[in-house]
């Protein structure tokens, strides 16, 4: 468990501290509380346009954030998903000022140094971005087809973070700098301060950079329509698409729409994903790579994030086979855990690397998935930065007559999306009734 | 409100404490293999990493990927049990196992929780020392390695690490990736593999590495009792390469490489040349002379090719420092329309520092900062202790080289890095490897004076 405090200043900026004197460092992590959901249709891609943008300088150092803080000898990035954009530094504890500084200016005084020139320019970069993370990669373009065919136009989940091309050229600065200002001031921040620190101390001198911003406006709603539920959930073969990529070999993925992030039914599916595929002796590596080896690999994941989830096992065929295969011995599996469910060797097996997981993750203070990134996700998603433990004890509470249900529930019936990626010219292989996908 | 906030200059950090790097005690076992442990606090968790000095560059003639085929094998079933009772014994205890394959050594690692630090050491001796090697196995995974191979014709940076390797090292073992080529692989056995692990994983020139929440003499009996039945003999000569030993690497193949990715949206790039060894008395000043040109965000490179221009999402330079002379590669990807350019700029970039553009003292600064304030962060760890320590050990570091590091970086002046990038960075030498689409670059390279491209399919 970690020890931390919890403090809100008045304009509503969350201030979490955790201790840890092992290693003369100290993390400074921020999750602001904005993501792709945030977006408008045409619109898309600019809460990561900001996670570039927030480097580029601010009013009182309008140059880049890079060079004073890799002369401290910091290490720092940032982050975008749906739901989020975190920002964080790990730096010598001497340098806990500077972090601080840089970081409150970008909070409080970003605006006056974001300059057409600095758009236009960290545009071409993210177009560059996308280029090499999605489009000139094999089956690079699998999330954005999943997320358009999980989640129907209009629901905050239908497109990527990385956002269209065409949206990121038609934007216009001022609604970039609309944008900024609707979401990024301290009641929509949780800031952590994790390392060789003492905890009134570090509140005290996040105090002196953070209090002089002022509270920003209410953060508007993200609506999740009575439309926007499972698509075609009526119809038991759900939706087909194909994909032709350059690629070598197809590669199949069946996803579903499942419960949100630690709503009933979370926990049990991140169960089912490692007892599917989490090592060599879970069910669908043994069936499909070790023993019948149609299948080069297989991965599965419960994909859960703030409004809603979604769990997806990938398998990429091996040379002679192909996905329609694939497909149905996925299928039979997933029915003989939905009718016998598993054994208890199995749940025990899950359970034991899920809480390995748990002990290995609090092994650095800073950067992603650390301790502090950790404090600030369960205070972002729960309120309470200490929900760790509850956490972990919704892990125990699965039972294999759970896991059974939730595969029969959750992995059968409608509103299934299979996606195939093909090689260029081989339609034909994907499954069959599979229409195009649309995407570019 | 009032403010004691002054923002009009960014605080100055203040001075760093020195860190010394954590006791390494060095033992050897009663059958003679060598160990080293730290006791590192932190969580629950501790990491055992077994290093060995024969990687792929001791592939034997024809048989690239042995060393990367037999090292994937090691956790296909031992003498006692099969692949999947094997992974059921890791997985019970939450197991983490990590098997890396380089041109110089091959590791094996395995991090696990406290509680299971005796267990953890004796699966991973089980693993090292007593292989089953079936042929079913075998076979099983050699195709599994030969459908990787395939998929990585697709992958552009793959294509060009490949290309890039086989261009620089035409007659040297470093030529070749270690997963090998489908030719080699294709006529690989059991027979080869088994006779592989016996020349190669003996463990007279391994050194196992432990380091984590127990104290010395715990892990020393543990140690004991997983590795104390294990014979400890010399590897093989004839099969065990040191690239050290061997004859400088000849001239490249080629100065200019074309891999046709038809429609590709961005060229992959690699320029570079074949550089220096891990054991070069500059290294110091080899690795501020690479911040400054390539190897951080606020590079020259970087600044200009991302930060100014807006080709690309990043690129990067290393000096790959190896026992052998190593490669030095600028990587990236750029937008196609821009391929020419970029590389112009690189080679430019590379020609300029060592010449007419030398280190400024602010570059210089910055550089050594970034390494040596930096430095406490790398060893948070103990997986990252016990990698630290591997590297000692492969290249034969004095034992106090962590705790001098700081001081040697800070040593570096202008002059050094002008004389190590006159010794160490070629523009007039450099080989130029470019994966995209042929028919909208081709045209344009008449520019770069490197002649015709050599071209090469993916």
């Amino acid at each position: 468990m970690l020890d931390y405090t919890k403090h809100t200043l008045e304009n509503g900026l969350d201030v979490i501290v955790h201790e840890d004197h092992r290693c003369p460092i100290v993390a400074v992590n921020l999750w602001y509380h904005v993501g792709s959901k945030n977006e408008q249709p045409g619109r898309t891609g600019l809460a990561h346009l900001f996670e570039h943008l927030m480097f580029e300088g601010s009013a009182h150092h309008d140059s880049g954030y890079f060079a004073p803080l890799q002369q401290a000898g910091a290490a720092l990035n940032g982050s975008t998903s749906c739901d989020r954009t975190n920002y964080w530094e790990v730096v010598p504890t001497s340098a806990l000022d500077l972090a601080l500084w840089l970081e409150s200016d970008r909070m409080g005084y970003l605006l006056p140094a974001l300059t057409l020139a600095k758009f236009e320019n960290q545009r071409e970069v993210v177009l560059n971005e996308r280029r090499q993370q999605y489009e000139n990669r094999p089956y690079g373009m699998a999330p954005m087809v999943l997320m358009a065919a999980l989640f129907p136009p209009g629901h905050p989940y239908h497109g990527t973070t990385i956002g269209e091309p065409v949206d990121l050229q038609a934007a216009t600065l001022e609604e970039v700098h609309a944008f900024f200002r609707t979401y990024y001031h301290p009641g929509n921040v949780s800031l952590t301060v994790a390392g060789d620190v003492e905890s009134g101390e570090a509140l005290a001198r996040v105090r002196r950079y953070f209090e002089e911003i002022p509270a920003g406006p209410p953060i508007p709603p993200v609506v999740v329509g009575a439309e926007h539920g499972r698509r075609n959930a009526a119809d038991p073969d759900g939706v087909r698409v194909v994909l032709e990529d350059r690629v070598e070999l197809p590669r199949l993925y069946l996803a579903w729409r499942t419960p949100r992030l630690f709503a009933d039914g979370d926990a049990g599916m991140d169960v089912v994903a490692e007892l599917l595929t989490g090592g060599k002796t879970s069910r669908l590596y043994r069936t499909l790579v070790h023993e019948r080896r149609i299948a080069t690999d297989v991965s599965a994941a419960q994909g859960s994030r703030e409004l809603a989830g979604w769990f997806c096992i990938t398998a990429t065929a091996a040379p002679g086979h192909e996905v329609d295969e694939l497909e149905r011995v996925i299928g039979n599996e997933l029915a003989a855990l939905a009718d016998a469910g598993p054994d208890a060797g199995e749940i025990e097996r899950c359970l034991i690397q899920i809480e390995a997981q748990f002990v290995y993750g609090l092994q650095t203070v800073g950067g992603f998935s650390g301790r502090s990134d950790q404090l600030n996700a369960y205070n972002v998603y729960t309120g309470d930065p200490g929900f760790m433990a509850q956490d972990r004890a919704r892990y125990r509470e699965v039972t294999a007559d759970r896991v059974r249900d939730l595969a029969g529930t959750q992995l059968t019936g409608g509103g299934r999306v299979a996606l195939s990626i093909v090689p260029r010219g081989g339609a034909g292989r994907a499954l069959a009734g599979s229409t195009a996908a649309g995407v570019s | 409100m009032t403010s004691g906030v002054d923002r009009s200059r960014v605080p100055r950090p203040g001075p760093v404490p020195a860190v010394r790097f954590p006791v390494v005690r060095a033992v050897r076992l009663t059958n003679g293999l060598a160990v080293r442990t730290v006791e590192h606090p932190g969580p629950p968790v501790v990491t055992f990493l077994l290093t060995m000095p024969a990687g792929s560059a001791s592939d034997p003639a024809g048989q690239s990927g042995l060393a990367a085929l037999t090292a994937d094998l090691l956790d296909e079933g031992s003498e006692e049990r099969t692949a999947l009772e094997l992974h059921a014994a890791l997985d019970l205890i939450g197991a983490r196992l990590g098997i890396a394959v380089g041109s110089d050594a091959t590791r094996v690692s395995l991090t696990t929780l406290l509680r299971s630090a005796a267990e953890g050491l004796a699966l991973l001796a089980e693993i090292v020392a007593r292989p089953r090697f079936d042929e079913a196995d075998v076979a099983r995974v050699r195709e599994l390695r030969r459908s990787r191979l395939r998929q990585l014709r697709a992958v552009p940076g793959a294509v060009a690490d490949r290309v890039f390797l086989e261009t620089l090292y035409p007659s040297h073992p470093y030529g070749h990736l270690g997963i090998g080529t489908d030719d080699s692989l294709v006529g690989l056995t059991a027979a080869h593999v088994r006779q592989f692990h016996r020349d190669a994983y003996q463990l007279g020139s391994a050194t196992l590495i432990a380091v984590g929440a127990l104290t010395h003499d715990r892990f020393i009996d543990a140690a004991e009792r997983a590795f104390g039945e294990v014979p400890v003999r010399a590897a093989s000569d004839a099969v065990v390469v040191d690239p050290a030993g061997l004859p400088a690497p000849g001239p490249p193949s080629a100065k200019l490489v074309l891999v046709d990715r038809p429609g590709a949206v961005q060229s992959e790039l690699r320029v570079g040349h074949v550089a220096a060894v891990r054991r070069t008395p500059d290294y110091h000043a080899i690795q501020v002379l690479n911040m400054v040109l390539g190897g951080q965000f606020v590079s020259r490179l970087n600044l200009s090719l991302r930060e100014e221009k807006g080709y690309t999402y990043g690129v990067r330079t290393a000096f790959d420092c190896r026992r052998a002379p190593g490669p030095f590669a600028m990587q990236g990807s750029v937008q196609s329309s821009a391929t020419v350019e970029a590389v112009q700029e690189v080679l430019a970039q590379m020609e300029a520092i060592g010449g007419d553009r030398p280190v400024t003292p602010t570059e210089l600064d910055l550089a050594r900062a970034a390494l040596t304030h930096g430095f406490p962060r790398g060893f948070e760890t103990a997986s990252q202790v016990a990698r630290g320590i591997g590297r000692l050990v492969l290249h034969r570091l004095p034992e106090d080289y962590y705790d001098r590091f700081v001081t040697q970086v800070e040593a570096v002046d202008r002059a050094a890095v002008t004389t190590a990038a006159t010794a160490h960075l070629h523009a007039d030498r450099a080989v130029v490897v470019i994966v995209g689409p042929a028919d909208q670059i081709a045209p344009g390279l008449g520019v770069l004076n490197l002649g015709d491209p050599a071209r090469v399919e993916p």
